[in-house]
């Protein structure tokens, strides 16, 4: 057995765009290390560029985006795009936040794998996130 | 498992060094995920990377919950790069000892120097280890280094007592403080007296910098007298004010180190640390696979039943190894 199979998950979570308020996306980092996760926070206000940035660096298997300003149609897309162009093209995106159901559908075509709505429990996506990060080279 | 079962892992480890020698910094980020995983990757690039690295100057700040590491951290950033010089940095934040999850923040303070090509920031759990630092923090230190940044900053995670690892890990170690921590500067060992490169006073903007100042001068003068007389420095690092002062004290630190032979003895310090450690668990892992699963549980279970003593135990497995 080898010590790879036992890494904790890593992933980022990162409040893209101008909404000041991220006692979510805290709350949700919180309760992801309590699930075992290893959880890099960046704080608010960042661009894609900041974010696609901190995912190569950190080498993280998944990125968390919470965004409640609106502009997710414009900067979640940007930042998928952003990420398979940075040959990051294997980190699973997932976003929460207000984020209307119509949207959704545009939003996974364009790479987010699950968008989590309002009242979404942190256990529901510790378990997303263990069922669908692709397991990495194992040695 | 043995090294030898994972060709794979050994062929990936070579191209990823390669490729991080080359500048590529995702495979450089790949390769500290393998360094942290104690992987047959990791072990073929550090083959590679070992003789690289000795270039950088490895600067550790360390210190107290609060006391500012991160934002110093950012303000030296701030001052290396207006100097040009290209800076890698290694935060170090605790594991929760029930899940092994961690929350690692230490990024949010340095997110102006985010985009910056001739800044790489990486954030390391724990990961059970206890003095500060990761097990494999000196690996990664390797790597960066290696790779062929000027300037490597290892931050600790806030114990206020990672002192010792941190030492051996880096060439410079700053020791921060802070003015209304309570009786913190009491409470430090004196251990840390023998340690410190740099006393730093962050937010001495604030009531009661003084008192920090005339407690470490007092402790400095009760400590073993030391070739290197450790200055005692004032920083508002949310400002940057002080901190090319801080900075020019590193490097004169690092002129001293060099004209002192200084940086031969941390270099053998950190191999003496390295190897030893390498080799204790080469050791036992052999010890275990030479005795079998069998002879281990038997010599478990006797010791356990007090038909068997502890030392007779191990003389007994490594006597058959």
């Amino acid at each position: 057995m080898g010590p790879m199979s036992d890494r904790p998950i890593k992933v980022l979570i990162a409040k893209p765009g101008l909404d000041g308020h991220d006692r979510g996306a805290k709350v949700l980092a919180r309760g992801l290390r309590d699930e075992g996760f290893e959880v890099v926070y960046t704080g608010l206000r960042q661009t894609p560029d900041m974010i696609v940035t901190a995912a190569l660096q950190e080498d993280v298997d998944t990125v968390g985006l919470s965004i409640l300003s609106g502009a997710h149609m414009t900067l979640l897309p940007r930042i998928c795009e952003l990420l398979r162009e940075r040959g990051l093209g294997d980190v699973l995106v997932t976003a929460g936040g207000i984020i209307p159901d119509e949207d959704v559908p545009r939003l996974r075509d364009a790479g987010v794998a699950a968008v989590f709505g309002p009242g979404t429990t942190i256990g529901e996506v510790a378990a997303f996130l263990r069922e669908n990060v692709r397991p990495r080279d194992a040695a | 498992m043995t090294t030898a079962a994972a060709p794979d892992g050994h062929a990936r480890g070579a191209a990823l060094a390669e490729a991080a020698l080359a500048g590529d910094r995702r495979a450089l980020a790949r390769l500290l995920t393998a360094v942290e995983s104690r992987t047959p990757t990791a072990e073929s690039a550090i083959r590679i990377l070992h003789p690289r690295a000795g270039g950088a100057h490895v600067i550790g700040i360390t210190g107290a919950p609060g006391s500012g590491k991160s934002t110093l951290v950012n303000a030296l950033l701030r001052e290396l790069r207006a100097r040009g010089r290209s800076v890698a940095v290694i935060a170090v934040d605790p594991s929760s000892p029930i899940t092994g999850g961690a929350i690692l923040g230490d990024r949010v303070r340095m997110q102006e120097h985010a985009t910056d090509d001739g800044v790489f920031i990486r954030s390391m759990a724990a990961r059970g280890h206890a003095g500060g630092l990761a097990a494999t923090t000196d690996a990664a230190v390797a790597v960066l280094d290696a790779a062929g940044f000027d300037v490597v900053i290892v931050e600790t995670v806030g114990t206020g007592q990672s002192e010792v690892e941190v030492v051996a890990t880096t060439d410079t170690t700053v020791v921060l403080e802070a003015p209304g921590m309570g009786d913190e500067i009491q409470a430090i060992k004196a251990g840390i007296m023998e340690v410190a490169d740099l006393f730093v006073i962050n937010k001495a903007d604030r009531d009661g910098a003084d008192q920090v100042e005339r407690e470490l001068e007092g402790m400095k003068s009760l400590a073993m007298a030391r070739d290197w007389d450790p200055p005692v420095l004032r920083t508002v690092a949310q400002q940057g004010a002080g901190v090319a002062e801080l900075l020019a004290q590193v490097r004169e630190h690092g002129h001293w180190l060099r004209g002192h032979g200084g940086l031969a003895r941390k270099a053998r310090e950190r191999a003496r640390l390295r190897f030893e450690s390498l080799l204790a668990e080469a050791s036992v892992r052999r010890a275990k696979a030479l005795a079998g699963p069998a002879r281990l549980e038997a010599a478990l279970q006797g010791i356990a039943d007090r038909t068997l003593d502890p030392y007779t135990a191990v003389d007994e497995i490594l006597s058959q190894a």
